[in-house]
């Protein structure tokens, strides 16, 4: 009677057997650290001793022959431990500087690349898409994969003013969060409503409260319980989708992606920010997704050419200003760049400080 | 006879190219004719390259769990079962991992190996909940997965739905200097209190916890989480000058000044004639920018402790939120210290059961009630740090200005004893 096994509710488990033993060692009595190359991390205890980090891009999804391959490698290299950032990235550590270019060369032979430390472009924090989600309007690992191999030479080298992350996300929920960049998905027209579905399918007065604008009533159509929509004030977000499935908000040709830039989650410096919109109805193009690649590349290359050291996007915006940031990746400003949402006032500029 | 290799033109684009392709993996499962997985992973890449050519998802949800859970599972049939039979059910099993993700390579290969025999062989390291993600498992190969995981490998599901959310922590203490408290141990003591909230959601809408260990926010717990936790300090920064002149001879002064002086958010940082660091510890805001950029010469203070932030989220339903300041300054030394963490959480999460609203994150019920109504039910003063300036509207009542005067009295003059114990006697 396997079935009737009760779980044993081990919750968080204990990270102690799993660190390192460099790293259990020395816990919480760290000293400095410097970047010798990018993707080196090498970290300095109070007792002297040191740690080498070598970290490397993984594409996540990762199937059991990829994990093992990286589990080979942190046997033969790096003592049997390994640890994965936010962001997927894997990472060995060693005891030694002398296993550092060896674990390199092996990681670079295998087909991960070394990097994602410092002033690099991180891999791209990101959702499941069409592989697992049920409501995603596009792909997440695709468009990952294609924007990180045109931003792989920003990844391995450590050339921008700050470090990058980038986000993306497959509906407006935005599971991929605040990012440097975010490319996000923008749906464009209100929802178009199964109303054969609707009363099988949604607890209706779920979905009403869902809407965030009150734009959804019920409604009885061809003698069904259904809903219905105020199209005028329809905000195009998505949110009656995930309760009420009928409610579909996908769409192959409605459903855009957006650029938004300047979201910041540090207190360095800068109070943390939230990303803004700069760019809205690219094409929702697999498998390469090529007109989102062009306008994030044309953002980094603005922000390289033009960022101070240290400056995140946002604080290299924050100084250039707005009209100089539509400026330089000549992207077009439009009525809808300004916010109309709770709290906009706080984003209009009351003040005579312009920028010309 | 073995099932075809699906026809997947488009999703065959995203196997070149430098980056990792999730794409070879998901063939590498597919092509494995020996193992059980490769049907369902061939109907996968099929469903997959339709998605692709018609830019519309085909996954729903439903109901699947394991006997005494009621969250952990992410249920997924498709809605083209017909064309796609092996991969009809493609649920996923969120795993809680250790904090900040470190493993021993031997608790890996047996969760592969386990995976291997019940799932797809897909696993994501890691989901933006932070749990180890098993992709793709039959609706009759879930429990004795569970199980296996659950008894052979001593880990348990995470959180979904309605209830605690499995946590992020940062790498923190385990192999970095800036760390402020013991984040894995917060992160087991808070989360693990509550594993009956993630096991069987019953709270308005969902809850999560993270930990980072000092305002850089490795853990991004600022945007992402309902009850943000970060170390901080109340002391001075720690200055070795010798160190801080080593920085000058090696940047010059122009470099110093433009990228470490001048950078200070609050102006507390000043450059001497003798090339040392003069630092207005009282201005100071604990950003990290300064002892991020000299890390050999400036360490946090060593009165260490939390700040905690609660009423993050992301954009559903009322548009992004950011975590706001609760409580500035917790110590964080003994282990009273991190159960009063804890007892904090319990209070919130209390707090949250109560009056939230259906689907209501904890930072929009915070905006529909107010801050202050929030403290009070959690027995919090107010404090300047919990805004970043007061009040400029003065359509106000303030009937018992009076006592709150004298509270405010009281309190800092409990404060100054609590300080300066021996100027009493």
């Amino acid at each position: 009677m396997a079935q009737l096994r009760r779980p044993v509710e081990h919750g968080v488990p204990d990270p102690r057997p799993h660190l390192h033993p460099l790293l259990a060692r020395n816990y919480g009595q760290w000293k400095w650290h410097d970047r010798l190359r990018p993707g080196v991390l090498h970290h300095v205890a109070a007792s002297g001793e040191a740690v080498w980090t070598v970290r490397a891009g993984t594409q996540r999804q990762m199937d059991v022959g990829t994990i093992r391959a990286l589990c080979d490698i942190a046997d033969a290299h790096a003592d049997g431990h390994l640890r994965f950032t936010t962001r997927n990235n894997v990472e060995f550590m060693v005891d030694a500087e002398a296993k550092v270019a060896p674990l390199i060369a092996r990681l670079e032979a295998e087909g991960y690349p070394v990097g994602g430390t410092g002033n690099s472009v991180s891999m791209i924090s990101h959702t499941q898409g069409w592989l697992h989600c049920d409501i995603p309007a596009t792909d997440a690992s695709g468009v990952v994969k294609s924007l990180m191999d045109v931003l792989h030479a920003e990844f391995v080298q450590e050339e921008m003013p700050n470090k990058v992350k980038i986000t993306t996300s497959c509906c407006q929920i935005n599971c991929g969060g605040q990012g440097d960049i975010a490319i996000n998905v923008q749906h464009t027209k209100p929802p178009v409503i199964n109303h054969d579905l609707v009363a099988k399918m949604c607890e209706r007065p779920a979905v009403v409260a869902r809407c965030p604008v009150a734009a959804i009533r019920p409604a009885v159509v061809n003698g069904k319980p259904s809903l219905e929509i105020d199209e005028r004030k329809c905000v195009c977000c998505g949110g009656c989708f995930p309760p009420c499935p009928p409610m579909q908000i996908n769409d192959p040709e409605h459903s855009k992606l957006a650029i938004w830039v300047g979201g910041k989650h540090s207190s360095t410096r800068s109070r943390p920010t939230l990303h803004k919109l700069v760019a809205a109805g690219l094409p929702n193009n697999p498998p390469r997704w090529p007109e989102v690649t062009e306008i994030v590349v044309k953002v980094l290359a603005a922000y390289k050419e033009g960022g101070r050291p240290w400056e995140r996007l946002s604080e290299w915006v924050g100084r250039i200003g707005w009209p100089r940031f539509f400026e330089l990746t000549e992207m077009p400003f439009t009525k809808y760049h300004v916010d109309n949402w709770r709290g906009a006032r706080a984003s209009l500029n009351a003040s005579a400080q312009l920028y010309f | 006879m073995s099932k075809e290799m699906p026809q997947t033109p488009l999703l065959d684009q995203l196997e070149s190219g430098p980056w990792p392709s999730f794409v070879a993996g998901l063939k590498r499962l597919a092509a494995a004719e020996d193992k059980q997985h490769a049907p369902m992973m061939k109907d996968l890449l099929g469903q997959l390259e339709r998605s692709y050519q018609t830019r519309r998802g085909y996954w729903k949800g439903g109901v699947v769990g394991v006997i005494g859970y009621g969250a952990g599972v992410i249920p997924r049939f498709s809605e083209i079962a017909e064309e796609f039979p092996a991969s009809s059910e493609f649920h996923t099993l969120r795993i809680i991992p250790p904090p900040a993700t470190h493993y021993k390579t031997d608790l890996l290969r047996r969760l592969c190996d386990i995976w291997e025999q019940y799932g797809s062989g897909l696993i994501a390291l890691h989901g933006q909940t932070g749990d180890i993600m098993l992709q793709g498992c039959s609706s009759d190969n879930v429990q004795p997965c569970f199980d296996a995981v659950n008894e052979e490998l001593g880990l348990d599901l995470g959180g979904a739905g309605a209830g605690v959310r499995t946590s992020v922590t940062c790498v923190g203490a385990a192999r970095c200097e800036h760390s402020c408290y013991d984040e894995a141990k917060a992160t087991r003591i808070v989360v693990n209190a509550f594993l009956d909230e993630v096991h069987r959601p019953s709270l308005p809408y969902k809850f999560k916890f993270k930990f980072s260990g000092c305002p850089n926010d490795c853990a991004n717990a600022v945007h992402r989480s309902d009850f943000a936790v970060f170390g901080t300090w109340r002391d001075d920064i720690q200055v070795d000058q010798d160190k801080v002149k080593d920085y000058v001879a090696e940047r010059g002064r122009k470099g110093m000044i433009d990228q470490v002086i001048s950078m200070c958010p609050t102006r507390a940082l000043s450059l001497n004639d003798d090339d040392t660091l003069e630092i207005d510890n009282k201005s100071c805001v604990r950003c990290m920018h300064c002892i991020n950029s000299m890390t050999k010469a400036l360490a946090p203070g060593r009165e260490r402790g939390v700040t905690v932030l609660v009423g993050g989220k992301r954009t559903l339903k009322i548009g992004d939120l950011m975590g706001s300041v609760v409580v500035p300054f917790m110590k964080m030394e003994t282990d009273e210290d991190y159960e009063a963490l804890k007892d904090l959480a319990a209070r919130v999460i209390d707090f949250f059961a109560e009056n939230a609203l259906e689907h209501e994150r904890i930072g929009e019920m915070i905006e529909r009630i107010g801050l202050v109504p929030f403290l009070e039910g959690l027995g919090i003063d107010p404090d300047p740090n919990m805004v970043i300036h007061p009040r400029t509207n003065s359509y106000v009542r303030t009937d018992d200005w009076d006592d709150e005067v004298a509270k405010w009295r009281a309190r800092q003059a409990a404060k100054a004893t609590a300080r300066a114990p021996q100027a009493a006697d």
